[in-house]
């Protein structure tokens, strides 16, 4: 099942965050979202959930409107991870987990095997089966983004979307989990990530997308998207390409000098990205 | 890693040991217990004789017409509070929300008021219903205030106070200028039980039984909403139309209560602390427990009321409060107090 957006336009009341942007994700591959701070990466996300209703355009997942679905049969074909989570103190990772299968039940409906099974092999992937019945609110930061995380692998949804499905994980944990990423997009599904570092992105993107004020202002494999002209369109800083040793993927390496702005916005930036996601949130909806 | 396990069975065996034991020992305390004849071990003998004993006629019309409807009465008020009280504060996110919060008890008082003054109200039927109008409409002008954009829970919080604030003031300027509405509102304002009849409790019931019911229906949903609204809707829930109905069944079951017994301060803000101590942050398993705190605290408040003065009753509004007080310290004290939602950023 694949998910497009078409000529999408939205934004809040005074303030047009996403101008104009088609996207097509297919069944297998991993598409992710670049851009600094404020261009539109995250209300693209919620548009595509169906979170946020567009002023222009729309998105169609397996061909339907989303808006002319219901929620819960979006939910079922879509799933989203958002940015910065809340949960009732005192529930237990098992206990978050379980939610994800809310879609999948009705008013009378109860718990059935298969939710179990999915809940099970949901935790099993995120690899926090050992912390099913610790409280989330003891966790630590990575703990808890990897409970999330096992969530939306519950809700076994087609589609998935991860708004910086990695921001609060050290190196292990980002490499284990977009190995579990990686792995879901190659068992079939749509996954859809907005990520902050761009050799991340690039090593484990099929399709690079880069936006800017809105706009996607460029997009495709990352071998052939990640260019120092587009790190300065970007961010407006200067940066060398190097290939990695090992396979050859893009690795940015931003030049200390200043081209436009700051030039350590790379260095720092799963920081500042978590700052900045608050102060996204903080706007008006 | 089986710690929390346990703590969860516990918790069910302690709620278990309240339904299966606390309770039915406080209703049949509450049907021995009075201000005059027949006495405990008098009213026992009957209870357990089934009415054969000397003085039957007496002891049939007192424990029959008199305790039964009131002990019935604590038990769907208590519930009825807890159950709302329950459900505003998961609704409101808010943990100091009870169930004056959406202007329910404001606005009973100001139709009591106005058919005291204005329509010749005196029975406590009469009461009933006005207050039971008043709670409802009250509930409905927070919900379309509050509706009028988005009901996010800071609005519905901050409609309920302002309109209940209005609903005082237009109370008071009513009583400043009514001596004798002022003296028969005195006594519905101190809530109590003492006046409840069968004819009370059968009207108000089934209100009281599809709150409970409704309530739980939404709780999974309103629990799902305790992840912040993008998360809920995500999982194809629809924040709108949930609040709406948990607004239905909390105005229901507070309504009923207020009109029933009068205003009954903490009780509605102590049930729900005391069952999420104890049941841990599922909405379903507290919002039941909540039910059954809330009806052992007013039963016990009202047999205490019965007996501390004799032959004079405290209403139980203020006993409540006495009662209540120590259970809520435990709460606090105990380190169980949990937040209805943190932030998932932070440690």
């Amino acid at each position: 099942m694949d998910l497009v957006a078409d000529n999408l336009t939205a934004g809040y009341p005074g303030h047009t965050a996403v101008r104009d942007v088609s996207l097509g994700v297919r069944e297998g591959e991993v598409t992710v979202v670049v851009g600094p701070n404020g261009c539109g990466k995250s209300t693209l996300l919620r548009c595509m959930a169906r979170l946020h209703r567009p002023a222009g355009g729309c998105v169609r997942v397996g061909g339907a409107d989303v808006w002319r679905l219901r929620p819960r049969a979006v939910a079922r074909r879509v799933s989203l991870l958002p940015q910065v989570p809340e949960a009732p103190e005192g529930i237990t990772a098992a206990g978050l987990v379980r939610f994800g299968r809310h879609p999948h039940q009705g008013l009378l409906r109860q718990w059935s095997s298969r939710d179990e099974a999915a809940v099970t092999r949901a935790m099993a992937d995120a690899g926090i089966t050992d912390l099913a019945d610790r409280r989330l609110d003891r966790l630590s930061g990575g703990q808890r983004q990897r409970c999330w995380l096992a969530l939306a692998l519950a809700q076994d949804t087609p589609v998935m979307l991860l708004d910086e499905p990695i921001s609060m994980l050290d190196l292990g944990h980002q490499v284990e989990v977009l190995g579990v990423i990686r792995h879901l997009a190659a068992g079939g599904r749509a996954v859809v990530m907005v990520l902050h570092d761009l050799t991340t992105a690039a090593r484990y993107a099929d399709t690079l997308v880069a936006m800017r004020d809105g706009r996607i202002v460029d997009h495709g494999p990352p071998r052939a998207t990640v260019t120092p002209a587009l790190i300065r369109t970007l961010y407006g800083v200067d940066a060398d390409i190097l290939a990695a040793p090992g396979d050859g993927a893009p690795v940015v390496v931003p030049r200390h000098e200043r081209a436009g702005r700051g030039g350590d916005a790379e260095e720092s930036s799963a920081d500042a990205g978590v700052a900045a996601c608050t102060s996204e949130k903080g706007t008006p909806p | 890693m089986t710690a929390p396990r346990h703590e969860g069975r516990s918790a069910r065996l302690l709620a278990g040991a309240l339904v299966a034991l606390v309770l039915p020992a406080l209703v049949v305390l509450s049907l021995v217990t009075g201000a005059g004849e027949p006495g405990p071990v008098g009213s026992l003998r009957y209870l357990l004789s089934a009415g054969s004993v000397p003085d039957a006629a007496t002891a049939d019309t007192v424990i029959r017409t008199l305790r039964l409807p009131r002990t019935a009465a604590a038990v769907v008020v208590g519930i009825a509070l807890g159950v709302a009280g329950c459900l505003l504060q998961a609704l409101t996110r808010n943990p100091l929300a009870e169930t004056g919060i959406l202007g329910i008890n404001a606005g009973a008082a100001l139709a009591v008021v106005l058919g005291i003054t204005y329509a010749g109200a005196g029975t406590g039927a009469a009461y009933l219903v006005w207050a039971f109008a008043g709670a409802l409409a009250g509930s409905a002008l927070v919900l379309l205030l509050a509706n009028a954009g988005a009901a996010t829970p800071l609005r519905l919080v901050l409609a309920g106070i302002a309109l209940g604030s209005t609903f005082s003031g237009l109370t008071a300027a009513v009583l400043l200028g009514n001596q004798a509405s002022y003296d028969q509102y005195r006594f519905w304002v101190l809530g109590t039980l003492s006046g409840v009849d069968t004819g009370a409790l059968w009207f108000i019931m089934p209100a009281v039984a599809a709150s409970v019911a409704l309530a739980l229906l939404v709780t999974r949903p309103l629990s799902a909403l305790l992840l912040g609204d993008d998360a809920a809707r995500a999982l194809g829930h629809h924040p709108r139309v949930i609040r709406a109905w948990v607004a239905l069944a909390a105005t229901l079951a507070a309504g009923s209560a207020v009109a029933l017994a009068g205003p009954i301060a903490f009780l509605g803000l102590l049930a729900p602390h005391a069952a999420r101590a104890v049941a841990g942050p599922r909405l379903g398993v507290q919002c039941v427990l909540s039910g059954v705190v809330g009806a052992a605290v007013l039963l016990g408040a009202d047999i205490v009321a019965r007996v501390v003065v004799p032959p004079f009753e405290v209403p139980a509004s203020v006993l409540v409060a006495l009662l209540g007080a120590p259970v809520m310290i435990w709460v606090v004290r105990s380190n169980r107090l949990l937040r209805l939602t943190t932030s998932g950023g932070g440690p």
